[in-house]
């Protein structure tokens, strides 16, 4: 009898495995980051003099290849010392091939020739290029030996990769090393820094090189107060966990002006944190919100307009979603160029497979029990059941994999807020299922007959309507969208036989909320009830914060009977 | 507090610049009117007029938006509940018959009676001689002697319109509102009602509603015309036809 | 009150039945041997003791559906919470023989490292007093849903919505840890009833017992009520409320007291339901379970009280035989099972069999009126 009692946890806790991937990656990169780090601790304590040398002549260095020759030479010589040594060099030459020798030695695609001590480098592709030129070499010397590597030699590979990003051509790659440095606050990258900023371009880069060199001076001992505390104001401008960690913990012995800076900083950084965290809330919420809609918008027709209450209104979306499924499959394993365009496939079928189970369900059973709105609750509450059986008996009780094409995954920032692509989508796709909804509602002739029939149906049968065809194909909409809804929650959902059962009492709650046969009020109540949810998750936690919307609606109906945008008036009464 | 010596009238019904706003739609718009002791008034007016909302404001379905309702000179009707209202002896009849479907027409009588109205009491009545006399008397009174265990169901409309105004007997209310009680009877049965009612006017007061003109020259009595949401004319029957406006909106040239 | 005279043959019928088993299953139980094809074994008493329990409840669906016209979507809440008011007193009654053998603090509190019995925990060692929350808890939690909901006259469909709202809310609650009454698993492992091991065989039939008495008491309150003027005003309600209302009946009492009542059936039958299956956890709460019992008595014949107590054991016999012979099949038994019974049986197996008896009569005679159709959203 509870096999459905844990069910509604699992959309609380966990989003979707996407979800989980996505924090995994951002694991990698976090990964990424103490690499550097450590790259750059290695670089400032094993290679003082070559920092000292690239400090001496910050930006003067020539950008020609001749610079590189006292580090080839060196690592010519087939001596880990020596490697080491040459490492340290290449670590602060401006020259761009430094970057791809270092990740030659790494990989032991540098050679050498023990005779000539002349060093080539092999391209991934296998042909072989003078190492300071990038030249090919026709005919290399026969008997040539990959420079050598132990692990002394691959720490100070890595810190001269780590220092080579931050003078690196490539615009990411330095901001990269910049927000690691930004992280590792290392002094001993300051001069580095100073170096890559004189030379740098891009203002994007520059405010990160000059954070990060601000996040080393605001802590250290040896700068002037004045320059500390324009570095404090410097961090704070920032404005996120890293600005405020690296303002809280600055050395005890720090001047009072420092602190005062760091202070004020501390504070304008909590309350504008304080507002991103509202406004990523309202953001889950809003999320939230157009899963409701579209949960609930094909219940606003079938029930909300005709006043159906349609149980079964569930299976419909989870027969949209194992329709995408079923798409998904056949394009797997006959078409797979297609697979960007399977939602898009998916959503007319889904609509229409759904549409015609609607109106298979209305012409067989519905039709004999308008009027007697408690009796359809009884009778598609069974033909929900059997949909579920049917389902699972098909295609087996567990979750179904449903894949996201490319253009939905992944996720960008807003200030301090993380939006993923698949929630910015779905709620793009609610809006426009409601709004396509108004619209054949308000101005198709089918829309005019729907609101005919439902509001006085003697009267439009006797206008000529044929009323029973109007209920079939209102019923078919109905369910047709609950079927593309089903489409797009396939992307945040699991995709198994209880997946209506999820959503049930939910786009219940919102069709009442806004009140029935209001559709604007539908997406209000949907929208609504996400934010306020999502708005009492941190406050209440994610189970009770659910039981105090519910507790809430009980409230709100006995307060307005009808919902937020009731119909008032004689209309009503009659 | 000596509330009589405050009455505000001495009649039975007043209604005081009654007003009632649906969504910015007046349906009653500064309505006055008096309903003396044991008067019989018709009300009649175009559809929409607002015959059924001042009926909703007096039984207290409907609040309205301003204004004043007093029953018996004491009692604010603006601030009681339908089942208050009824209690102090306000009955009504609806437009289409309203009966108990699945009760005997006996039962129907037995739940109108002016009794005990609460639910635990309810649970341990039991019938009394003196009730059986009251609904044998009403059952003469609206003949349906011989359908007395019938389900109101099986009656026919004018039955049931009939069993509907015995049900208000049985309240021994002192106002009756009575909604179209002529509508879908033959001309015989419009002609016993008006007697009917005529003589339960003698000992109450009665407000009827009604559309069929012969019918309200039937009961010959005061007649106020209601045209959007407030009076427009009041007087005999003869009085209100003869003035111009009524004629034009609603008795037609 | 009225005597005998609330019983009629139908109901004469039913009570010579129940209170038959009551003492006929008990006695083959433990009299006759078990090669006695008469023998009731020891599978089948708590599984006709747990359809009983389920009969008893669905004459409480029936009393506000069938009589008050209240279709209630949660009252299996009312049922989880007897239910639970119950397993509380058997987890006390448990003592130091948990795993813990914490004498006072049931296995999952030590678990979940509680220092002292919380308040709401405290008395259910005493049957008296655990006997009272049985019917107080979820009368109170009736009175306080009722007095608002029947107040601000929240009907039909909306009313319904709200009530599975309350009892989904309810659901959520008890899944918690921290809401102290067991989480996810609920109340289990009990040991003993007033001193009787619960497994033991004269405490099964005993409990067999019990709850056939409780489903004819319960069936005896819910008939005087209905036979009474009381009950005759619940049907106007049903029927006609605003109507009732004009006549001068405070609406929202005659339904709350109805509603109270079968609120505290409910539980009663929560209460004798868990001792024998053993167990009672937030699952009891689930949407699901309070629609189940709603076709249960549409099953049987809404407003005829026999009816839903047949319905429930109909259903649940072809339940346990479903599950039994063909899992797969059950689900779409059932669901047949809700749309042909809605479409074809609005009087259910019992107004059936009222057509057919009465049909064989008088042949000519018109067919009583069906059940008149719950009104629309007014």
């Amino acid at each position: 009898m509870n096999d459905q009692a844990s069910q509604p946890f699992s959309r609380t806790h966990c989003e979707k495995p996407k979800d989980c991937a996505r924090t995994a990656r951002s694991a990698r990169r976090l990964l990424g980051y103490v690499f550097l780090l450590a790259a750059l601790t290695f670089l400032s304590g094993v290679q003082p003099a070559a920092i000292g040398a690239a400090s001496a002549q910050p930006a003067s260095a020539p950008l020609a290849g001749a610079d590189l020759a006292p580090a080839l030479a060196l690592l010519g010589t087939d001596s880990y010392g020596d490697t080491d040594a040459a490492l340290g060099r290449l670590a602060v030459s401006t020259n761009t091939r430094a970057a791809d020798i270092v990740e030659a030695i790494r990989d032991g695609r540098l050679l050498f020739d023990p005779q000539s001590k002349a060093v080539f480098l092999r391209m991934p592709d296998g042909a072989v290029t003078d190492a300071a030129t990038g030249a090919a070499v026709g005919a290399p010397p026969a008997g040539l030996r990959p420079v050598r590597v132990n692990n002394r030699v691959r720490r100070a590979i890595d810190a001269a990769a780590g220092a080579l990003a931050l003078l690196s051509p490539d615009n990411q790659k330095r901001l990269a090393a910049a927000a690691a440095v930004f992280k590792s606050r290392d002094v001993s990258a300051l001069p580095i820094l100073d170096a890559a900023l004189a030379k740098e371009g891009d203002p994007k880069v520059k405010t990160a090189l000059e954070q990060a060199r601000a996040a080393i001076i605001v802590a250290s001992q040896s700068v002037s107060e004045p320059e500390r505390v324009s570095a404090a104001r410097l961090i704070a401008a920032r404005g996120d966990q890293d600005a405020l960690a690296i303002l809280s913990s600055l050395p005890p012995n720090s001047p009072d002006a420092v602190k005062a800076a760091a202070a004020d900083g501390i504070e304008a950084i909590n309350r504008s944190l304080a507002m991103w965290a509202v406004a990523q809330n309202v953001w889950y919420g809003l999320s939230l919100g157009s899963v409701l809609l579209l949960a609930a918008i094909g219940l606003a027709i079938t029930f909300g307009v005709m006043g159906v209450i349609n149980m079964a209104h569930g299976e419909m979306v989870m027969l949209g979603a194992y329709t995408t499924y079923v798409v998904q499959e056949i394009i797997r394993t006959s078409a797979p160029f297609l697979f960007g365009w399977s939602l898009a496939i998916a959503l007319p079928l889904a609509f229409l497979f759904t549409a015609i189970v609607g109106i298979i369900i209305e012409r067989t059973v519905i039709r004999f029990l308008y009027g007697r709105p408690l009796e359809t609750l009884l009778a598609t509450w069974g033909i929900s059941l059997i949909l579920q059986q049917a389902v699972r008996s098909v295609f087996g009780p567990t979750n179904k994999e449903v894949g996201a094409p490319s253009w939905m995954s992944g996720a960008f920032d807003i200030g301090q807020m993380s939006i993923t692509y698949n929630r910015l989508w779905i709620i793009v796709f609610s809006l426009l299922v409601f709004f396509a909804l108004l619209l054949v509602l308000k101005r198709t002739a089918l829309g005019l007959y729907v609101r005919a029939v439902t509001q006085n149906r003697r009267m439009a049968g006797a206008m000529g309507i044929r009323t029973g065809r109007i209920d079939a194909l209102t019923f078919g909409l109905g369910s047709g969208i609950a079927g593309i809804a089903g489409v797009a929650l396939s992307q945040i959902d699991n995709v198994s036989p209880n997946l209506g059962q999820g959503y049930i009492i939910d786009s219940f709650m919102v069709v009442v909320f806004g009140g029935v046969g209001n559709l604007w009020g539908t997406l209000v109540a949907a929208f609504g009830l996400g934010v306020a949810n999502k708005l009492l998750e941190p406050f209440a936690g994610a189970v009770l914060g659910k039981i105090l919307i519910l507790v809430l609606i009980i409230l709100f109906i006995q307060k307005r009977p009808r919902g937020l945008f009731a119909l008032k008036g004689r209309a009503v009464e009659a | 507090m000596d509330s009589q010596s405050q009455a505000l009238t001495q009649s039975l019904l007043y209604l005081d610049n009654v007003s009632v706003v649906f969504d910015g739609f007046r349906a009653l718009n500064a309505l006055s009117l008096t309903i003396e002791e044991a008067e019989m008034r018709a009300i009649i007016g175009p559809n929409g007029a607002g015959k059924t909302t001042m009926m909703d404001v007096i039984t207290g379905k409907t609040r309205p938006t301003k204004g004043e309702a007093v029953f018996a000179g004491v009692h604010d009707l603006t601030k009681m509940d339908e089942a208050a209202i009824a209690q102090l002896g306000i009955g009504r009849k609806f437009q289409t018959p309203t009966v108990f479907d699945m009760h005997t027409v006996e039962d129907n009588l037995l739940l109108a009676l002016k009794e005990d109205r609460r639910a635990f009491s309810n649970i341990y009545w039991r019938r009394t001689p003196h009730e059986k006399e009251r609904i044998d008397a009403l059952l003469e009174r609206i003949r349906l002697k011989d359908h007395r265990l019938r389900k109101a169901a099986e009656l026919s409309h004018g039955q049931k319109q009939w069993l509907e105004i015995g049900m208000l007997l049985a309240q021994e209310p002192r106002l009756l509102l009575v909604d179209e009680p002529a509508a879908g009877m033959t001309d015989q049965e419009t002609a016993d009602t008006a007697d009917l009612l005529r003589d339960i006017a003698k000992t109450q007061s009665v407000v009827v509603v009604e559309h069929d003109m012969q019918f309200v020259r039937d009961l010959d009595v005061k007649v106020t015309v209601l045209h959007e949401g407030s009076v427009l004319a009041e007087g005999s029957l003869d009085h209100v036809s003869a003035n111009e406006r009524v004629i034009e909106v609603y008795l037609g040239r | 009150m009225r005597g005998l005279g609330i019983i009629d043959r139908k109901g004469a019928v039913f009570l010579a039945i129940v209170l038959g088993a009551a003492v006929l299953v008990p006695a083959s139980n433990l009299g006759l041997a078990e090669t006695n094809p008469l023998h009731v074994s020891d599978y089948l008493v708590p599984l006709l003791g747990k359809y009983v329990c389920y009969a008893l409840l669905a004459v409480a669906v029936d009393l506000v559906w069938g009589y008050c016209g209240v279709l209630s979507l949660g009252h299996g809440a009312f049922f989880a919470l007897g239910g639970y008011a119950m397993g509380m007193y058997l987890m006390r009654q448990i003592g130091p023989r948990g795993v813990y053998g914490n004498p006072v603090l049931p296995d999952f509190m030590v678990f979940l490292n509680y220092k002292e019995l919380p308040w709401f925990w405290w008395g259910f060692d005493v049957f008296p007093f655990a006997l009272l929350m049985v019917f107080l808890v979820p009368g109170a939690l009736a009175f306080l849903f009722g007095w608002f909901a029947f107040r601000s006259r929240v009907t039909g469909v909306y009313l319904s919505i709200i009530t599975q709202a309350m009892t989904f809310a309810l659901m959520l609650a008890f899944f918690r840890n921290d809401m102290g009454f067991g989480g996810n698993n609920g109340l289990t492992d009990f040991k003993d009833i007033l001193g009787f091991s619960i497994s033991a065989d004269g405490t099964r039939t005993a409990l067999f017992a019990a709850s056939a008495l409780a489903l004819a008491g319960g069936y005896l309150v819910c008939r005087a009520l209905v036979t009474s003027k009381y009950g005759k005003v619940l049907v106007a309600v049903r029927d006609a409320e605003s109507r009732t209302r004009f006549l001068g009946y405070r609406v929202e009492n005659y339904k709350l007291l109805c509603w109270v009542v079968s609120a505290m059936l409910a539980g009663l039958a929560g209460a004798l339901y868990v001792p024998q299956v053993g167990i009672i956890n937030p699952g009891e709460f689930a949407p699901a379970n309070s629609i189940e019992m709603v076709i249960w008595v549409a099953v049987g014949g809404r407003g005829t009280l026999v009816g839903a107590a047949l319905g429930a054991l109909i259903v649940n016999a072809g339940k346990t035989w479903f599950t039994g012979m063909l899992p797969e099949a059950w689900l779409f038994a059932l669901g047949a099972l809700f749309v042909l019974v809605t479409l074809f049986l609005p009087r259910g197996v019992l107004g059936l069999w009222a057509s057919l008896t009465e049909g064989r009569r008088k042949t000519t005679a018109p067919a009583p009126p069906a059940m008149p159709a719950a009104k629309p959203a007014e």
